[in-house]
């Protein structure tokens, strides 16, 4: 096929994809914490408990669709874009989806039924299982799908005949080598997301004066969260780097910006990579810091850019810079949670005002790093599809470059729409707030009608 | 030939998937049909409250109901991967333009809710979506039964080869099956004037359902000559002609049980219904798995694979199954009018 379908068929799958993962990183993360709230309630029989997972139930009712429906154009696009990777990887990441099908998705769906409309109409352990349930399942998916991806950068278990890839050994395909460290930076990434939302929500009710045992409770519970694993994931995201360098060291070339391997590599703290140069424009660099983070040696050796001729190496500039987006909101992260549990510790936290104010309005770091990680792990194994395997190029679907532009305005249109909508119905849910103690309806023991997840809401806009 | 088990195996294999694959596509049919349904008789429904009501009767199962969508999806991608690869670049338009179909129906079922004011767009995106939706899958339908060209294992086609009279009429023929079932599962499931009103639309649609799937099981044979000799050649005439005589009578009964105000049977009776079509469409479509290009054995996996995916598969959908019916019985009963959303 010529390059415009190419790069159009990439462009409309990295705008449904990238429009999807922000749902389920959500999800992910949100989901487990409802579990937690309503376990929590559970135990300790304290209302608020429970006033706090209807809540966040109806934002995650509203999240969770959009992640299904823009989940469902997925697992048919990469038909309908990439013919070729099908063929070629279908015997081996067929059944890595197929089992996230079986094992997460049915049971999110069905549970999630349960989860949304049985507040009234189970008993109350069934409901508290059905929404741990609704967490596992995400969890599980994310294991699936970060499987068949991490495939895709590290392929093991397997061998090529007549140019198609036939399993030998399921366990070292589904544990290859990047696996682990993918699964548990993007599983944290989700925690971390949904626990930045939580505490601007907190702050948000804390600053208006609303809600106050709500607000206390979310900012509490999501500083605590975050406080131990923003840390963390600086931990898992430098394991999960070392292991890049010894599969795929052209993407951390990439995100070094570093062209020469024959000496040892700078730390950039900024730079402008210059693809036609092979050299970093406005450099603001820190000697060997790159080397002692990678090797830890300040002098070791890691292989440069120009180790592999301009064709094989990925767009510089994009990988470099998401990969600062990232590293930055983490660091970010790792001091507005560490400084927060110490507010927490000096009994400060709900009079330090300007903290709270900042807070209130953090909640979409974590989607953006999410985004900004995603950028660095997919453009960095460029320009390979499945790396040293299947060239992104090789392996687009024979469909003309205008139905491809089409159907892409199309998914742009609607996308922006279902977005927007969903954002500023997103927003007036949390206008609304929790409901309030005294209007907390009969919960035991009714047989009342299914009601809407989202309905409650509905009522006070009105 | 190959000799002995591996043979067998390769035989028997692609055979268990491709009825697999089969019930996932049936089941999605059945269960997302009648949600797709309601959606559509929105065309006939107007009134926002009663629209409400409707959509309730649905909201706890359509997440699942959808899912399998993707289970036919990726079990095709699963078992078939050549399959796969050809389908879906040959049906790319009606495929994208489904899916986005889909996803205004769907978060309609949110989103209606939370709308507020502007609750009647998303009533009317859920009507528009849902009727889109069901019509791309006739088409898609359609553009299958009719032939997918392949050359070296790649579709070899135009990007407009699936648009033609006879996936139009298959796409019009799923519109209202959908809309029956939706109409006898409305039946079932409110109370009052909208179910009075929705066994009358039942009572509309069994003929113009029965129309259509007659115009469809007509033009095939006519147009496609594997299909006239699957269906009128000898021996087989003689054990496929219950299968249209069957269809008949249950949309004879349907219409009957509809008449004698009875709520379960036709909903039963119209699943029956398609589940005749499918049968029907199997039957001529078979051992095709993309007429006239793949056979289920040319597009199978790897036996590894397939073998692999089965062993879950067999643990799983049994399980899957049960929590399915679990829902259901869980949030069985009327939907009440004045118990609505709100």
């Amino acid at each position: 096929m010529d390059l415009d379908a190419t790069i159009l068929a990439r462009i409309q799958f990295a705008f449904t994809i990238s429009f999807h993962i922000i749902f389920p990183s959500f999800t992910i993360g949100l989901s487990a914490y409802i579990a937690t709230l309503l376990v929590t309630w559970k135990i300790t029989g304290r209302d608020h408990f429970h006033r706090l997972a209807r809540f966040w139930t109806r934002i995650f009712a509203v999240s969770f669709a959009m992640g299904v429906v823009s989940g469902i154009v997925l697992s048919y696009q990469i038909g309908t874009n990439w013919s070729r990777f099908s063929v070629v990887t279908g015997n081996v990441l067929g059944p890595l989806l197929g089992y996230e099908v079986l094992t997460a998705f049915f049971l999110e769906a069905t549970f999630l039924g349960i989860m949304l409309f049985g507040w009234n109409r189970v008993p109350p352990w069934l409901h508290v299982f059905s929404a741990v349930a609704v967490a596992v399942g995400t969890a599980i998916s994310a294991f699936w799908i970060l499987s068949a991806n991490s495939w895709m950068q590290t392929p093991a278990g397997f061998e090529m005949r007549d140019g198609i890839a036939f399993p030998t050994d399921w366990v070292a395909i589904v544990f290859n080598p990047s696996f682990p460290y993918r699964l548990a930076h993007m599983l944290t990434a989700s925690y971390l997301t949904a626990g930045f939302v939580v505490l601007a929500v907190g702050a948000r009710y804390w600053l208006a004066n609303r809600h106050h045992e709500e607000a206390r409770t979310m900012l509490v519970m999501a500083i605590g969260l975050t406080a131990v694993l923003a840390p963390l994931q600086l931990l898992i995201g430098d394991q999960h780097g070392l292991n890049t360098l010894q599969h795929q060291p052209i993407k951390i070339a990439a995100i070094e910006g570093h062209w020469d391997g024959s000496k040892p590599g700078a730390f950039e703290i900024f730079a402008w990579p210059n693809e036609k140069t092979e050299s970093n424009d406005y450099s603001i660099s820190i000697p060997n810091v790159a080397s002692l983070l990678l090797t830890h040696h300040l002098d070791g050796l890691f292989p440069g850019l120009k180790s592999v001729p301009p064709s094989e190496r990925p767009p510089v500039a994009n990988v470099f810079f998401a990969f600062r987006i990232m590293v930055g909101i983490g660091l970010f992260m790792i001091a507005s949670a560490l400084f927060g549990t110490w507010l927490i510790w000096r009994k400060r936290l709900y009079g330090t005002r300007w903290y709270l104010h900042i807070m209130s309005h953090t909640w979409w770091i974590g989607f953006v790093a999410i985004l900004a990680g995603w950028v660095v792990t997919e453009q960095g194994r460029q320009p390979w599809l499945v790396q040293g395997l299947l060239r992104t190029a090789d392996a687009i679907s024979p469909v003309p470059a205008a139905s491809i532009a089409t159907t892409l305005a199309l998914f742009v249109l609607i996308y922006g729409v279902v977005f927007t909508a969903g954002i500023i119905f997103i927003n007036r849910l949390i206008k609304a707030g929790p409901p309030d103690a005294t209007a907390e309806p009969q919960r035991v023991g009714t047989p009342a009608r299914p009601i809407s997840a989202a309905g409650d809401a509905g009522g006070v806009l009105r | 030939m190959i000799s002995g088990a591996t043979a067998n195996i390769e035989f028997y294999l692609p055979l268990v998937w491709a009825i697999i694959i089969g019930v996932a596509v049936v089941m999605y049919v059945l269960m997302d049909g009648f949600d797709l349904g309601i959606g559509i008789l929105f065309s006939v429904n107007k009134d926002e409250h009663e629209r409400d009501l409707m959509m309730s009767s649905v909201a706890p199962f359509w997440d699942g109901n959808e899912t399998w969508l993707v289970m036919g999806g990726a079990g095709l991608f699963v078992a078939f991967p050549a399959a796969y690869a050809l389908f879906m670049p040959a049906l790319y338009l009606p495929i994208i333009v489904m899916l986005l179909a889909l996803v205004f129906r769907g978060v309609a079922f949110e989103f209606h809710v939370v709308a507020g004011p502007q609750k009647h767009y998303w009533h009317t995106a859920f009507w528009l979506g849902s009727t889109l939706a069901a019509f791309c899958q006739g088409v898609i339908l359609g553009g299958l039964i009719q032939g997918i060209p392949a050359k070296d294992g790649a579709f070899a086609g135009g990007a407009f080869d699936w648009a033609t009279p006879f996936s139009a009429l298959c796409g019009l023929g799923v519109v209202a099956g959908y809309a029956l079932l939706g109409a006898t599962w409305l039946a079932m499931k409110v109370e009052g004037p909208v179910a009075e009103r929705m066994r009358q639309h039942a009572k509309f649609l069994i003929p113009v359902v029965l129309v259509l799937m007659g115009a469809v099981s007509l033009w095939t044979p006519l147009a496609f000559d594997r299909i006239a000799q699957r269906w009128f050649s000898t021996p087989n005439i003689y054990f496929l002609w219950p299968v249209p005589l069957l269809t008949a009578l249950l949309a004879y009964a349907a219409w009957r049980w509809l008449d004698a105000g009875r709520e379960v049977p036709p909903f039963l009776a119209t699943m029956g219904l398609f589940l005749l079509g499918f049968l029907g469409l199997a039957i001529s479509v078979f051992p095709y798995l993309i007429p006239p290009s793949l056979t289920i054995w040319q597009a199978a996996a790897a036996p590894d694979s397939q073998f692999f995916m089965l062993a879950g598969t067999l643990v799983l959908l049994p399980l899957i199954l049960g929590y399915v019916v679990f829902v259901y019985w869980l949030f069985r009963g009327k939907v009440a009018a004045g118990a609505s959303y709100h």
